[in-house]
This record gives structure tokens, sequence and C-alpha cells, in this order.
């Protein structure tokens, strides 16, 4: 009698509250499905029509798009580079933005303030001023970092900055850097400040700390930073468009004018697809690939 | 003899002065123990001890050297955290071995050293452990372990068990001094429990808002505080004012009803204590009035209400009968087992 009215009460029960789960989760769930599933799979879907100059989108299904993107080594140019410049600005995010947090972290609380804000700056800055003040300080030969550059000797010809890659992996790695020295900063939170101590006690000089304490506790930390600067750069639209133009396109720039200015949405479409796959693989990858080898860190 | 040596060292942050003319002179060999309550700077100098504060004032001598010209890395100290400070990313044996591979000690001579010191704390076959896959107390041993690796002039211990349960607690303070005895290295543990510090120290340093109360052996400092604080901190205490009157001879010291030839050096307004379990009910002496009584297994806790203000009474539970609660008693207590102070002084 007992044993029935428990797992009565049991099957119950988990299901009473399943539905309020699941209730408490519609909304969100609802605008989740309209404004990122569906267009997501229609996206999918377009990218196997077809088009014509004249006929304009065909809802046939043929991998005719596909098949150009893979063909054409114009595309693999332009997939190349966008992951380039994402590296690229990635590695400089992560060379610059470790010691950045760490300097950060051992701050006192005015300063720390202070220094976060100017952190968190790019975030703050219109993507157009921020990247046009690059420009404005690169610009050409009267640019006043490349006056100055030039003046101590280190460089015998002006950085060409405007429509050149150089011009991308700099003004992405800092409207990045936030990210960086954030995730970094999280995980250096999380550090016993006395083990530093212990091991300088042990007779480890402060580039050993560094190098074999500090770091590989906050190895995971600037892995995930790492993660999100590179999907962010290579999924970057505004900064690669005002420095690249259309001279110089990344994939995300190539999509827009495929919609906007050739109007070839299918093929577009693909691209968009292409890029959103990659970026998908290379981030869950890379993701499983620290959970695994930092498993000890994450207990 | 003395190994370390500390003169007149003190320590100010800003206004507040952390640690004031600290002079302590510790023997090769010897567990010395910085005991205090929390703030009273036992922490603090334990840290310039270590390097990693520099003393306003005063010198630091380790067999003679001058410690404060030596970086932290290079003083040889071995120290124990409070938060253990292991590292998280490598095994137990990689934790231990990281001061060896600092002194450049041959690979075989090393994993030998580390499988012994690991042998030594009771942590054998636990070798490829990571530090968050073991528990408080055999964290505690491996950090016990690499700082006693390196063979240190001294070891430092910084509240190193107050992360432990009390038995497990118990178990380690026997095995440290047992670890200590067997090895001869000299070693300073800071800590605010008066037990700990008392079963394990050869000496203890009674501490407060940045001075030394008092430096003496374990039963020195419980049964001869030379302050009020010292006697307070260490276990309870009774303090009765008394008089002592030079009119008549020989010269009386008078506590209510209680009253005792008087000692030499003092006169007029004075403070004794007396602790608790020293205290007896006898016939005659300084009459009370038993409050209440608590029975605490092997013994009995009395809180009197006597002519000179409450007192506790601790009586062994020897199968006598004992008053109750209500009765009057009488509390009686040998002069030597009683310190006498200056009212109002300190010492």
């Amino acid at each position: 009698m007992n044993a029935a009215v428990d797992s009565l009460s049991a099957t119950t029960a988990p299901s009473r509250e399943t539905r309020a789960a699941w209730s408490l989760a519609l909304p969100a769930l609802m605008l989740f499905t309209g404004v990122v599933v569906i267009p997501l799979v229609m996206t999918v879907m377009l990218s196997f029509h077809d088009w014509g100059q004249y006929k304009g989108i065909e809802p046939v299904f043929i991998l005719k798009n596909w098949r150009e993107i893979a063909s054409d080594p114009y595309y693999a140019e332009m997939f190349l580079r966008t992951f380039r410049v994402a590296v690229l600005a990635t590695l400089i995010t992560a060379a610059l933005g470790v010691p950045e947090a760490y300097i950060l972290s051992r701050m006192s609380g005015r300063w720390k303030g202070f220094f976060l804000l100017i952190i968190l700056g790019p975030l703050l800055i219109s993507v157009v001023a921020r990247t046009l003040g690059w420009a404005l300080l690169f610009g050409g030969n009267n640019g006043v970092a490349n006056k100055l550059l030039m003046s101590i000797g280190l460089i015998a010809s002006p950085v060409r900055f405007m429509f050149t890659e150089t011009g991308m992996v700099v003004a992405l790695a800092h409207a990045m850097m936030p990210f960086m020295v954030l995730a970094v900063w999280t995980a250096l939170q999380r550090t016993d400040p006395q083990i530093e101590n212990a091991a300088i006690s042990l007779g480890a000089s402060p580039l050993t700390v560094a190098r074999r304490i500090i770091l590989p506790q906050i190895m995971p930390g600037v892995l995930s930073g790492a993660i999100i600067v590179f999907s962010l750069s290579a999924s970057a639209f505004a900064t690669p468009a005002i420095i690249g133009g259309r001279r110089l396109k990344v994939a995300a720039t190539l999509a827009y004018d495929e919609f906007l200015n050739t109007l070839n949405w299918p093929l577009g479409a693909a691209i968009a697809v292409l890029l959103l796959v990659a970026l998908v693989l290379i981030v869950v990858g890379s993701n499983a690939l620290i959970e695994r080898r930092y498993a000890e860190l994450f207990r | 003899m003395s190994l370390l040596e500390l003169d007149r060292v003190a320590k100010h942050f800003g206004q507040t002065i952390a640690v004031d003319a600290f002079s302590l002179t510790v023997g090769k060999g010897e567990f010395v123990s910085f005991l205090g309550p929390s703030g009273c700077g036992k922490t603090t100098t334990l840290q310039m001890i270590a390097g990693f504060l520099d003393p306003s004032h005063g010198t630091i001598r380790l067999e003679g050297h001058d410690l404060l010209k030596i970086t932290p890395a290079r003083r040889g100290l071995g120290i124990v955290f409070q938060s253990y400070a292991l590292f998280p990313h490598m095994t137990a044996a990689e934790n231990v071995s990281f001061g060896l591979e600092m002194r450049r000690v041959a690979r075989t001579e090393r994993e030998e050293r580390v499988r012994g010191a690991l042998a030594m704390v009771g942590l054998k076959g636990y070798e490829d452990r990571h530090p968050r896959r073991m528990s408080g107390g055999q964290q505690q041993r491996v950090a016990l372990a690499r700082a006693l690796v390196i063979r240190p002039s001294v070891l430092l211990l910084d509240e190193p068990l107050s992360n432990l349960d009390a038995r497990l607690r118990e178990d380690m303070q026997i095995e440290l001094r047992q670890i200590q005895r067997n090895l001869g290295t000299t070693t300073i543990l800071v800590t605010h429990d008066q037990i700990e510090a008392m079963s394990l120290s050869d000496r203890i340093v009674v501490m407060s808002k940045g001075r030394i109360e008092q430096i003496g052996t374990p039963q020195q400092v419980y049964e001869r505080p030379a302050s009020a604080f010292v006697a307070q901190f260490l276990g309870k205490t009774n303090e009765f004012r008394a008089t002592v009157d030079r009119t008549v001879s020989p010269a009386d010291l008078a506590a209510g009803s209680w009253s005792a030839p008087a000692p030499a050096g003092v006169t007029g307004a004075v403070t004794i204590s007396i602790r608790p379990e020293r205290i007896s009910f006898g016939a005659s002496g300084l009459s009370a009035r038993i409050a209440s009584r608590i029975f605490q297994g092997n013994q009995w806790l009395f809180q009197c209400e006597s002519e000179c203000g409450p007192a506790i009474v601790i009586r062994q539970n020897d199968g006598q009968p004992q008053p109750a609660q209500g009765d009057s008693v009488h509390l009686a207590w040998r002069t030597e087992d009683m310190s006498v102070r200056v009212a109002g002084g300190t010492s």
C-alpha cells in the first residue's frame, strides 16, 4: 500500500515539476526559436537555392553555391584571410592581455577601478570612432604614430593601415582586448595569492613563478578568452568593413556584399553558413580539448 | 647556539603599528610558537622572517647572516601556509619535487627524496594524486612534505592546522611534533590555539597588539603568566582584588575572608589570579555560593558568586561528593598557585 503511494507520487511529482520547468522556459524558448533557429534554418535552406542575374532566387535544391565556394580559390583566400586575421588578433590579445590582467589583479582598489575602465574602453566607444581613430593614428605619412616610429628609426617607411591586414589585426586586437583581460582576470581571481609565495619560498625566480606556477593555473582562462576573441574576430563585420572596405574582404564582409550589393542571396547564405559551421567546429573542438587537458583545474 | 635572531623588529603599516620591538632568539632544533589573538602581529612577524614583508625597523639574523639582505627565494626556509598553497596543476610528487628542482638536485636523488618525504608524512602511494583530489589532512601533509624536503634551516608554520577538524587536528599535532623531533628542524608555529601552542612548543611567545607579552615554556606562561592578558588568553583564570597590609607582622594579604602571608615586594591594592583547577573547597577561605554547576564528564565546572566577584572552579570528577547549586562554600588555594600583581598594572 505504502509502496504503491510512494511509486505514484514518485511518478507524478517529477512530471509536474517538468511541466512547470517547461512552462517557465517557454517564453524564452519561443523567442529563441523565432529569432534564431528559424532564420538560421532558412539561411541554410537559402544556401541551396539557385540565383540568376535576371531570374532572381529560385527555390530549388542545387549545390551550385557550395560547389562554387569549394572550387573558386577566391573564397579559399577570403576564409584563409579571415582565420589568419582572427588568429593573429587572438595571439596579440593573449600576449598583451595576460600580463595586463595579472598587473590589474595585483593593483590596489582605486587604481584597479580606473584601469579596468580603460581596459573596458573599447567596448564603450563606437566601433566607427574607434576604428577611424586607429586610421588617423597611422593614416598615410602624416599619421602621428607613423611619424613617431619613423623619427626614432624603428621603421623606414610609414606602416600602411587602411586596406591592410595589419590594420585589421591591430584594430580587432584592440577591440577584443577586454574579453581576453576579463577572462584571464576571472581565472586569476580563483588562484590563491599564497601559492606564489609558496613557490618563491621554495626558491623560484619571478620568471619561473610566472611560467610554471601562474600561467598553468590561468591557462583555462586564457584559452576560453582566446575562444571568445577568435570567434568574435573571425565573425567581426564592422571593423574589417571600415578598414578593408571592399578592397580587402573577409568572410563576414564578403557575405554582406553578396547579400546587399550583388544581391546573390543564396551565395551569401552559403558563405555565412560555412563561416558559422567552421567557427562552431573550432570552438567546440578546442573547448573539448581544454576541458580534457585541464580537467584537474576545473574540479 | 642561537640559530635565528630577531632584534627589535617592527612593522608599521601607515599609522598602524602591526609589530613593535619584537626581540627573540631561537635555538637550533627548538620549536617556538607565536601565540595570540588575530591581529596581534604574529603572522606579520612570520612573513617578515619569510621575507614576504620587510620590517620597518630592526634586524633578523639567521646563523649570523643578515636575513634582510637575502631575497625570500634564497632564504632556504620551509613554509607551510594556512591555505596549504599547493600547486593545483601539479601532482603531490610534483609539488614536493618543485623546491628540489629549483635547487637543481639531480633527478635520481630528487625522486628518492620526494618519495622519502611523502612516506615520512604517511602519503606513500599518493604520489600521482592532484591536490584537489585529496582531503584537507592529506593536502596538509603534502604541504609539510614540500616544505621539509628542501631541508630548511627553519620551518615556518602559519596556522597549519586551523582548517582541519578537531579530531584530525589532534592527530596532526602529535605527528607534527614527532616529525619535528626526528628531523630536529628548528620550527616556528603561528597559532591562535593555546592548546596547540602548549602541546607542541618548547617555548611560547605570547603576543598582543603587536607586542610580546611573555616568552617562556608552556608551563611558565600557563602557571606564571607575566600579565593579565597572558593569564586570560591561556586558559581560564580567576582574578580577585586583594590588599596587602604591611602594618602587621608578618605582612598580610587578604581577599575577602581569605588571607595568607603576603609575598615580598607588593603593597596596597593588588590583583591575585588563580587557575580554576587550583581552587578547592575547604573549611575556611573566600566564602562563596555555587551559582551553577556543569557536569563535563571528566570534571565539574562550578560557577560561584564570591565576596570578591564571580569565580570559576574546576574539580576533577574523582567520585567524591561535590557541592550542589546554591550551597555555601569556602574557596581555598595554595599561595604558590596564585600570582600577585599590583592592581591596575599589567605586570
